[in-house]
């Protein structure tokens, strides 16, 4: 039995930290590329496009992430693929967070007046120049906030890939707190180091949307 | 290489189903009474500009620290802090009752955040009204306040509440016996790992949209009447 120190118990949680924070980042961008496919796919006013996305969201946020996390990871396995824990949270976190950014930034360019489009139409700009020059920089600026808001629903969401065996703060955390027997200490920390993650995070958020709120 | 599926193999278990679809809806239906009267009493202590309320500075300061807390760390952690962390401090809980009890912690944080956005949109004319009815604050707060301020924010209420529905499934992991937990059990006796999550995740997705049709329907329709 080793003896920990609570300077041994932070540091090696602060170290896992790194691994939440890795795949945070992963998924945020990852799903942010995806998501912004899914965006421009729904854009196009094809139905057949638009039905693929409205099913698509509706699947991935109508079942757990947990459920999500363990399909990608029995699912890869059985395609053959390797299975590490990093492909299968990085897979899992990535589709989960598109559907949820997709959804979000349908919202911010559903509300660019209809007359924006219009406008932008009838000096014969096509479909691509009037997202890039008129719809988009508009639609950027209302969707930042919510967006910056999501990334502290993925960071959370992070520590379910602790259940397939993904080495981060939660998964750290559980295993220290079995090894010192003294989970009240070793959670409080893995909670309070969660907590100095997002809760920035989430005051920024909600500044800048209290800054776009003046703006209007 | 063909992969074969057998969903006949997982669903043949439908009674562990059964149970563990009972244990999610019981699980979130005690969260969600018990939860949003939390979000309740947390939004009326938080809010402003529906009549001064009367809490005190320390237990406002209290009910934002506590609100905070939840809202910026992970369920997961939750659980397991009252699960495996309480107890040292001598509170032992079974996994069910710690289980609802996280539910409930949690959902009332994100209640009371949806609830008060609710309540400060609140006319004043309305309290003013309530006040030269010589109504006194408790009554004006249940009501007059409370009623419209509920309905206005219920579908965002609902939203949150199927997000704490789906979320219900990391309790499986500290073994109260729900839906996902169901999955394992069925997957370590068959082997049949990814068909019991499809199946396990098909059944979150129809109980997800059910609740959210008989929450934004019936159940609108029972507490606020018609129109």
């Amino acid at each position: 039995m080793v003896d920990f120190s609570l300077w041994d118990i932070v540091r090696n949680l602060l170290l896992a930290a790194r691994w939440t924070v890795s795949l945070s980042l992963i998924a945020f961008i990852g799903g942010g590329l995806v998501g912004l496919l899914l965006l421009m796919l729904r854009l196009t006013k094809r139905p057949l496009a638009e039905a693929f996305v409205g099913a698509y969201v509706q699947l991935f946020q109508g079942v757990p992430l947990l459920v999500q996390l363990f399909l990608a990871y029995y699912g890869l396995g059985l395609f053959g693929i390797d299975t590490s824990a990093w492909v299968a949270a990085g897979m899992g976190l990535t589709l989960y967070t598109s559907a949820f950014l997709t959804e979000i930034w349908r919202g911010c360019v559903g509300a660019i007046p209809r007359g924006q489009w219009e406008a932008s139409q009838s000096l014969a700009l096509n479909f691509g120049e009037q997202l890039r020059y008129v719809i988009l920089p508009q639609a950027v600026r209302i969707a930042i906030p919510p967006t910056v808001g999501f990334l502290v629903q993925v960071i959370k969401g992070t520590a379910l890939a602790s259940v397939i065996g993904f080495m981060e703060l939660t998964k750290v955390g559980k295993t220290i707190a079995n090894a010192t027997l003294n989970p009240f200490l070793v959670f409080s920390c893995v909670a309070l180091i969660y907590f100095l993650l997002c809760f920035p995070i989430s005051r920024y958020a909600k500044s800048l949307e209290r800054k776009l709120h003046v703006a209007r | 290489m063909r992969i074969q599926l057998d969903f006949m193999a997982v669903l043949a278990q439908w009674p562990l189903l059964l149970k563990g679809v009972a244990w999610t809806l019981a699980l979130t239906a005690v969260a969600v009474v018990i939860g949003t009267l939390l979000g309740i009493a947390c939004a009326w202590v938080r809010g402003r500009g529906f009549g001064d309320t009367l809490a005190p500075g320390w237990l406002k300061a209290l009910v934002a620290g506590y609100v905070e807390l939840i809202r910026n760390t992970p369920f997961i952690v939750q659980l397991f802090f009252i699960f495996f962390g309480l107890p040292a401090a001598g509170f032992r809980l079974s996994a069910e009752t710690a289980s609802v009890i996280a539910m409930v912690v949690n959902l009332g944080a994100y209640a009371a955040e949806i609830i008060r956005a609710g309540l400060e949109a609140t006319p004043k004319g309305q309290i003013e009204a309530a006040a030269s009815l010589a109504l006194n604050r408790w009554q004006t707060f249940v009501r007059v306040v409370l009623p419209p301020a509920l309905k206005k924010v219920w579908p965002g209420l609902v939203s949150q509440i199927i997000i704490v529905m789906l979320g219900s499934s990391v309790c499986g992991q500290i073994s109260t016996q729900e839906l996902s937990y169901a999955a394992d059990l069925i997957q370590s006796r068959n082997f049949r790992s990814f068909e019991s999550f499809i199946v396990v995740g098909a059944i979150y997705l129809l109980l997800s949209i059910a609740v959210r049709h008989a929450l934004n329907g019936l159940a609108a329709r029972f507490l606020f009447g018609r129109g």
